[in-house]
């Protein structure tokens, strides 16, 4: 299974854990088991717009390196994956409507 | 996690040579066509009205006696530019949303920076447009600028956006100007400390800077009657301005084609929008192309340096001076909008080191000057300065050697990196190695005669990059020369290093591939120049692109041969058939056949890389002179060295290290935003924004180490960055040697210089 390290914001779903081992052969699938695991995790993970990629101004690294394919990224069964804030920050506003995500709208 | 190279060494035939860049004669003759000497039948030119506060409501806009102006053919304000929606876009340097860089562009209401457009025009010529800007009236009500950490961060603090909404820690809160507060957190860093031999804590505020690209930016637009809007950008990010402009301007993705013009530095700075929009517009408006230039005042006021803040560090050693754990408290001062790098300084700020336990809190701050950008690893030389300043005061504190302290420490192949990845084979230890194996290191420093003072000083920095999405396209001509076609603007030579990665492949000269950048319509799509990944990430497209049309040309052989394809082999940039040795044709003879063998070959390759295979480290060595009665700083000698895992084009590799050293050094001695309480820029000139030019510095020697990245095929790594990082740490190390007692705070300036030797006779020290 893959292990999955969760930082502070996420924490709040996990009753404070900061990892947790879970199973996928893909980041959406690990994303999911997650949040069977964790109800409400997968709202802090994924493009509400857009199920197939993670949400804007957010990274995955899995195995050190970050996703290219988003939330379609295979994993191996030992795979490390993080979520960490994309290399720049930047916040939302209110009456948000959410778009873009990973790579340039 | 692991990934040691098992490959055989590669021998290179093209690939590490110097050869004369393709662009050369053009750049060097006059003949390249930058934003501003773009001429179009029937262009008009724009000019911006800019708001001269940094923080007012606009009240009123009124354009009508301008647009009555003889000459004038239109005007703009906020009311003319259609409203777009909160979206967020990660372009790979910067994560942006478009709802700020619409009003970014263009006030809708409230200017928030001095600077801030507030309305353009088109005129027939540049002082036409000028003389117009003076008849627009604006009514202002002018606010309480906020232009300090403090100011910013205070309970009771003035609000910039009333619908900011910060994410701290994942709970959403408004009304803030904190847009973000992130923390990563390993381990147990306070019991650490308090089992620490040896604990030292210092905070440093460092300067907003500026890249200073020579070249300011310019844009032209020609929006035709059929709607299709072309756009002329000195840009990195021409497929990025496309779809920008595009859900700005509300038009199709495909409507809208951007044509890259030659660049006179980039540095990070001229990855966002600034005025393809108002031109777009004001051309809509006049039917007419409508270029529009920066002067040096409005780059200045108006686009995105590097952010300034304030870091606290905070290192705990065991007796024999490993490192037991880290903290720091990082706070950027955004601009006015969010997005100052944080995540990239969390990344940064120890990831030289092997850190068991760490914390690091990292906070963005919104004020009232203009948004910074992206510049040169973005935030990482600012969190760098913190905690190698930091490092090099602990050693002296405990008594240890920086260098011992560094190889005792460093992170490796397998150390995890504050933030939580693990690293892949770097080189990180080998760059310390080639510093401690020069002729600078072993040299003495020697004394001045003339009662100055001399110090030296060491610092490392590492700065990640990334790969993501290319495309290139090779054609084959008759004579055998390949013409290689791609899309990422060249700021550092990329042309000629895309170029030689195919000639490798082909066994080809350099010059016999002909690398042309292009317009978004004319190849696959390219994330931008920037992330030090254009080399890296576009080159292997070109490989991949390159062994295409030989797997072609194989097939072409073979028909002529009258063998099957697998029996054709490509070697020293020779066809053979492997069954009938004699049957042998150059890469340049087989090119004359292709016409009669199917018909001209052309090929793309396309890459979409994950990560850069862990990044680009560096350490640097300087040695300076103070002078103590004037507290000028002179660099007496400076070595950088750093890993390319290949280096491409070496010459082209040692002018990135050289030329990050001398920005580096540029921020640590001199530059600054020098701003009056109000917020408004007081250095806005090149004469008082002082950036080191080659009087001031000494020849940088640069050392390449080469450990050879996992994930390219020739070993590269994308080195534009990281020699920006280490230059203030190094330089304030050395002034600490030098004169005794340290400055937590750039620039490093002869005031402060004066003030630190001052505070150290008075028995104080700058903490």
């Amino acid at each position: 299974m893959a292990t999955v390290f969760l930082s502070i914001p996420l924490r709040r779903y996990t009753n404070g854990e900061s990892s947790a081992e879970v199973p996928g052969a893909t980041l959406r699938a690990l994303v999911r088991n997650l949040n069977e695991r964790y109800p409400g995790i997968a709202e802090s993970l994924v493009n509400p717009e857009d199920a197939d990629r993670l949400m804007p101004g957010l990274a995955a690294i899995v195995d050190g390196e970050p996703t290219n394919m988003g939330l379609l990224t295979p994993l191996d069964e030992d795979s490390e994956v993080h979520f960490i804030p994309a290399i720049s920050g930047g916040a939302a506003v209110s009456n948000s409507e959410p778009g873009g995500g990973e790579g340039c709208a | 996690m692991t990934t040691t190279d098992d490959r055989p060494a590669q021998e290179f035939k093209v690939v590490g040579s110097r050869p004369i860049r393709h662009d050369g004669v053009d750049k060097v003759l006059g003949r390249a066509q930058y934003g501003a000497d773009l001429k179009l039948p029937g262009l008009i030119h724009g000019a911006v009205l800019r708001s001269p506060y940094a923080h007012a409501v606009v009240k009123k806009v009124d354009v009508s006696r301008a647009e009555a102006a003889p000459g004038v053919f239109a005007a703009i304000t906020g009311d003319d530019m259609p409203v777009t929606a909160p979206k967020m876009v990660d372009m790979v340097e910067e994560v942006t949303n478009l709802k700020w860089s619409s009003q970014r562009v263009m006030a809708h209401g409230k200017a928030v920076y001095r600077g801030h457009p507030v309305a353009a025009v088109a005129a027939v010529d540049q002082n036409t447009a000028l003389e117009a800007l003076k008849l627009i009236e604006v009514e202002y009500e002018p606010l309480q600028a906020v232009i300090s950490l403090e100011d910013a961060m205070k309970p009771d603090a003035v609000i910039i956006h009333d619908d900011l909404v910060g994410d701290h820690l994942g709970e959403k809160v408004s009304p803030t100007n904190v847009a973000e507060h992130t923390r990563t957190e390993f381990g147990d860093p306070e019991a650490a400390f308090a089992e620490a031999a040896h604990v030292l804590e210092r905070t440093y505020t460092i300067a907003r800077a500026h890249q200073g690209y020579i070249e300011p930016h310019s844009a032209t637009a020609f929006w035709s009657p059929d709607d299709k809007l072309t756009v002329w950008t000195t840009t990195q990010a021409p497929f990025g301005v496309r779809s920008n402009v595009a859900t700005v301007l509300k038009l199709p993705l495909s409507d809208v084609r951007v044509v890259p013009m030659e660049i006179g530095g980039g540095f990070g700075g001229k990855i966002g929008l600034y005025m393809e929009p108002l031109a777009a517009m004001l051309s809509r408006k006049s039917g007419r192309p409508v270029k529009m230039t920066m002067d040096r005042k409005s780059v200045f006021d108006a686009t995105g340096p590097g952010p300034g803040g304030q870091v606290t560090a905070k290192i705990g050693v065991d007796k024999d001076g490993k490192i037991v754990a880290a903290t720091a408290d990082i706070r950027y001062m955004a601009g006015a909008y969010p997005g100052s790098s944080i995540s990239a300084a969390t990344a940064g700020i120890f990831a030289c080191y092997k850190v068991p336990n760490v914390r690091i809190d990292a906070y963005d701050v919104v004020i009232n000057m203009s948004k910074t950008a992206a510049y040169r690893a973005p935030g990482t030389p600012q969190a760098t300065f913190a905690s190698e300043s930091l490092i090099s005061e602990l050693c002296e504190m405990i008594g240890m050697d920086p260098m011992e302290f560094h190889l005792l420490n460093a992170a490796e192949e397998g150390t995890r990196r504050p933030d939580g990845p693990v690293f892949p084979r770097i080189g990180n230890v080998a760059c310390m190695e080639a510093i401690r194996g020069s002729e600078h290191f072993k040299s003495d420093l020697g004394a001045s005669s003339d009662g100055k003072l001399r110090g030296r000083g060491l610092a490392t920095g590492y700065w990640n990059g990334g790969g993501n999405r290319s495309s290139v396209t090779i054609s084959v001509n008759d004579d055998g020369v390949v013409s290689l076609v791609e899309g990422n603007p060249d700021i550092g030579g990329t042309r000629t290093t895309i170029a030689m990665q195919a000639a490798e492949v082909f066994g080809l000269p350099a010059h016999d591939v002909h690398p042309t950048v292009v317009d978004t319509d004319s190849v696959g799509y390219n994330d931008l120049t920037a992330g030090s990944r254009t080399t890296y990430a576009s080159g292997q497209a070109a490989i991949e692109a390159a062994k295409q049309v030989v797997e072609e040309i194989k097939k072409r052989m073979a028909m002529i041969w009258e063998t099957e394809p697998e029996n054709v082999e490509f070697e020293d940039s020779v066809f053979q058939n492997k069954v009938a040795p004699d049957q042998r044709l150059t890469f340049k003879e087989a090119a004359g056949k292709l016409g009669q063998t199917g018909g001209p070959v052309s090929k793309t390759g396309t890459v979409n890389v994950r990560g850069s295979g862990g990044g680009s480290f560096a350490a640097h060595l300087v040695d300076v002179e103070v002078d103590q009665e004037t507290g000028k700083v002179q660099i007496l000698r400076y070595t950088a060295a750093q890993d390319a895992g290949k280096a491409v084009h070496p010459s082209y590799v040692e002018g990135q290290f050289q030329g990050g050293a001398a920005q580096g050094i540029g921020w640590a001695l001199n530059e600054e935003y020098y701003t009056s309480p109000d917020g408004v820029m007081q250095n806005s000139s090149f004469l008082d924004y002082r950036m080191p030019t080659a009087l001031d510095l000494p020849m940088i020697d640069a050392i390449v180490v080469e450990v050879p990245n996992t994930n390219h095929p020739f070993g590269v790594r994308g080195i534009g960055e990281t020699s920006i990082v280490p230059p203030a740490p190094a330089v304030g190390n050395a002034i600490a040697d030098a004169i005794g007692t340290r400055l937590y705070q750039t620039p490093m300036n002869p005031s402060r210089i004066m003030e630190a030797l001052a505070n150290k006779r008075n028995g104080q020290n700058g903490h």
